[in-house]
């Protein structure tokens, strides 16, 4: 745990110089020490990062297409998607590495689009941690402030600090190849705050790790988050590591975003098939549109059963659609009189705090459903299974949704 | 953790871990012995022959006695010149003659001859007087000469590597400098690391640009790009030269080229000539600057560079603090290993360089085939060898470089 006495220190030392090393004087110093969680902020501080109808060409690929999306200072956004969804290249393009072909990103109000990547002030953390081999941990820690010719006197605290922040002060004369991939990443972490930067990027910074000290170092990056109210982009494939770590989720596909939103809302409300695929699990059931009412609708899947369902988009009879039902979201037999089904026990598989059923409905088609460490079900046994419709959403089968449209939000 | 039970199991295991490290060694064995026989033993057998020259005490044994008797400085009395003449008469009819004159001559220009006429003499006249003999070989009346004999009695001798160094032994018994016109080796040495050094370099000049370029081309051009480099190298070193020859020449292709670029207004003079070598030269040793420099550069991760740069380091910075510090030890080894071989350069310099533009190597390579001196070329050998490997030295302690762990 990091200590408050620590963590107290880190801001008086921002609030003190963060001026003259960021050269953004009277913005920087605030931003550093408060952090807007929610209430009134101001334009800029609403508008800290902004993306105005930015794309990105390679030859004929289109890596980015029509991107438009702000955040905020202080929020920790996360881009998730699969790879080759565009959010490592828009990643780049914030950091100044990649030139986007048409569009604009203003950093604080101002467009960074002839700012080399020196002169961002933006932290940033990659995947292979990017140490210099050949310097020690304290070196390293120390060359973004020797590069902004920080006084020598200055320095050796400072990296002591950011050195102690992560908890590897020991380790400070150590080469980087004398420790652990998680260490490591805390001494790039520790190389990417250490100059008080506005914004910092990180680039699957956890995907190098295993799954213990993945879920450690989460804890960790919000806790620093936490302290020192820094504004991150984070860039991960890995969606439980966005759902745990983020305030907002911006969900990428084939260079666009298809819906950016808080985890829950996400979740929750998914508003593509695509979206409530890829966060969390989901049965998904194909059937075609029977009959629309307001936001419900009711779906006939396949040997005579029906569902209803909340619609999401605009849904016609006759339209092919995909029910998205959560796991947990469906209970046995009783509990919601608006969908029941019967089924056979297919399997069961223990997961020590919960049991995943696999249950075949009379379609054929197959249902997962988290059910109570304690029940036994025999393979092969009849169940009934219900859920409600507000947990039961339909999407337009098949169809790649238009980034335009999916952009403007969370469809609600 | 094996550290903690090591104590007690030493003794029993280390029988076992000695016949283990043994074996690999057995799979070496062959190609260690055809070392020995074909490279160590011939070497130090030829390396030994700078400083160990038996020929003129083992042509003079009698001699060799009686100069102990005489003890005096100067010409000799006459019973060295009977024991002269004795062992001369011996070495006559044993067929040494030849040799010993020849060595002796080394040492004492002008002695080969007069030295074959004491010997017909002593072979002619069982007690020539010592006025006949000085009267035959008129060195023998002097007083440097017998110097020049008494130090060649000596088994073991600094003379020829004092020579290497254009140096040699006074009367007085000092070190000092050869004749100005006899004073040839520290300019051929100092020629050999001059035109080493401007190879090296100007191959740097093209390979760390290049080797940069490679690392940041797409692998197929790269691919394309190593070939074209390693082209040359696959091909004879002879085969290369006699191309620059064509090359060069007054009537060559560079010289059309220039005239037609309009960038000379003659044709220059580049065959026989240090540019010529040097150009030809530069070109030969390019991939071997090249390929260190380039293993190395592709082991930099480009994301460090990028992290250097979102850090604030200004490409010149990155370059200089991140980039070539790393690059660094294949900078190191490739011109290395360059300004090695280009010490040794031999059949280059005798079809492009002119005449002032012998390196080293022709100089052993005429005291081996022309003039039979093996003695002197063993010397001068010994001398590169020990220059190359105090380089090695002080580039791997000084410098921090490690050719054992490039990649």
């Amino acid at each position: 745990m990091v200590s408050t006495g620590q963590s107290s220190s880190l801001r008086e030392v921002s609030a003190a110089d963060a001026s003259p090393t960021t050269g953004q004087p009277g913005t920087t110093g605030p931003a550093m020490t408060s952090r807007p969680v929610s209430g009134p902020a101001g334009q800029g501080d609403a508008k800290f990062v902004e993306f105005i109808d930015v794309e990105k060409m390679y030859g004929h690929f289109h890596a980015v297409r029509r991107l438009n999306l702000s955040i905020g200072r202080g929020e920790f956004v996360t881009f998730l998607g699969p790879s080759g969804s565009g959010k490592t290249t828009t990643l780049n393009m914030l950091a100044g590495f990649e030139r986007p072909s048409q569009g604009v990103i203003t950093l604080d109000g101002k467009s960074v689009d002839r700012l080399p990547p020196y002169e961002r002030n933006i932290g940033m953390v990659f995947q292979n941690y990017a140490l210099f081999p050949h310097m020690s941990v304290a070196d390293n820690v120390a060359f973004p402030l020797s590069v902004r010719k920080v006084p020598k006197a200055e320095i050796g605290p400072r990296v002591t600090r950011a050195l102690e922040m992560v908890r590897l002060e020991r380790f400070k004369d150590r080469k980087p190849a004398q420790m652990s991939g998680g260490q490591q990443q805390r001494v790039a972490l520790a190389r990417a705050l250490v100059f008080q930067p506005t914004l910092v990027l990180m680039d699957e910074p956890l995907g190098a790790l295993d799954k213990k000290l993945r879920e450690h170092m989460q804890i960790e990056l919000k806790q620093i988050h936490e302290m020192l109210g820094v504004t991150i982009v984070y860039v991960t494939h890995d969606q439980s590591e966005a759902l745990t770590m983020s305030d907002r989720v911006a969900i990428f596909e084939n260079g666009a975003i298809v819906q950016i939103g808080t985890p829950d809302g996400l979740y929750n409300e998914p508003a593509t098939a695509f979206v409530a695929s890829f966060i969390g699990e989901n049965n998904a059931l194909d059937g075609i549109v029977e009959r629309v009412d307001g936001n419900q609708c009711m779906v006939a899947l396949p040997t005579g059963l029906t569902a209803t369902a909340m619609a999401v988009g605009n849904l016609r009879p006759g339209a092919a659609v995909q029910l998205a039902i959560r796991p947990e979201r469906i209970a046995g037999a009783g509990e919601h009189p608006d969908n029941r089904f019967k089924a056979t026990v297919d399997g069961r598989i223990y997961h020590g705090d919960h049991q995943r059923l696999l249950a075949r409905l009379p379609s054929g088609q197959v249902l997962t459903v988290k059910i109570g460490p304690d029940a036994t079900m025999a393979t092969g046994e009849a169940i009934d299974l219900c859920w409600r419709t507000a947990d039961c959403r339909a999407f337009p089968a098949g169809g790649v949704p238009d980034g335009n449209t999916a952009n403007t939000g969370s469809v609600t | 953790m094996s550290s903690i039970a090591m104590p007690t199991s030493r003794a029993t295991i280390s029988a076992k871990d000695h016949r283990d490290s043994l074996r690999p060694l057995a799979l070496a064995a062959p190609l260690l012995l055809l070392l020995l026989f074909s490279f160590g033993a011939p070497i130090v057998a030829l390396l030994s022959r700078a400083v160990y020259e038996p020929t003129i005490a083992n042509a003079l044994p009698n001699t060799v006695a009686a100069l102990r008797l005489d003890n005096a400085a100067g010409v000799p009395a006459e019973p060295v010149f009977v024991a002269l003449a004795a062992d001369l008469k011996q070495a006559q009819a044993a067929g040494g003659i030849y040799e010993f004159a020849k060595t002796l001559n080394a040492r004492l220009p002008g002695a080969r001859s007069q030295m074959l006429r004491v010997a017909r003499l002593a072979g002619q006249d069982p007690k020539p007087t010592k006025e006949a003999m000085i009267k035959a070989a008129p060195l023998l009346g002097e007083e440097q000469s017998w110097t020049a004999i008494r130090t060649g009695t000596n088994r073991f001798t600094s003379f020829f590597l004092l020579s290497a160094f254009d140096l040699r032994w006074t009367d007085q018994g000092t070190i000092g400098a050869v004749s100005a016109d006899q004073a040839v080796f520290t300019r051929v040495f100092g020629r050999t690391f001059l035109i080493a050094t401007l190879v090296t370099l100007a191959t740097l000049a093209l390979a760390f640009p290049l080797a940069y370029v490679m690392t940041n081309v797409r692998p197929v051009i790269a691919g394309i790009v190593l070939v074209l480099v390693l082209l040359p190298f696959w091909t004879s070193i002879l085969v290369r030269t006699a191309a620059w020859t064509v090359i060069l020449q007054k009537y060559g292709l560079l010289n059309d080229l220039l005239l037609w670029l309009g960038m000379t207004s003659d044709r220059l003079e580049l065959m026989y000539s240090r540019t010529g070598l040097i150009i030809a030269m530069t070109h030969i040793q390019l991939p071997f600057t090249l390929l260190p420099i380039y293993s190395v550069m592709r082991s930099v991760q480009p994301s460090q560079l990028r992290a250097a740069q979102s850090l604030g380091g200004r490409p010149f910075t990155v370059f200089r603090r991140v980039y070539l510090p790393q690059v660094m030890p294949g900078v190191l080894a490739g011109c290395l290993l360059t300004f090695i071989l280009c010490l040794g350069y031999y059949i280059t310099p005798v079809l492009i360089g002119g005449a002032s533009d012998q390196l080293i190597s022709n100089f052993i390579a005429n005291y081996v085939n022309v003039e039979l001196n093996w003695e002197m070329a063993a010397a001068l050998s010994f001398v590169l060898l020990a220059s190359t490997l105090g380089l090695y030295v002080v580039m791997t302690r000084y410098l921090g470089l490690d050719l054992f762990k490039m990649g």
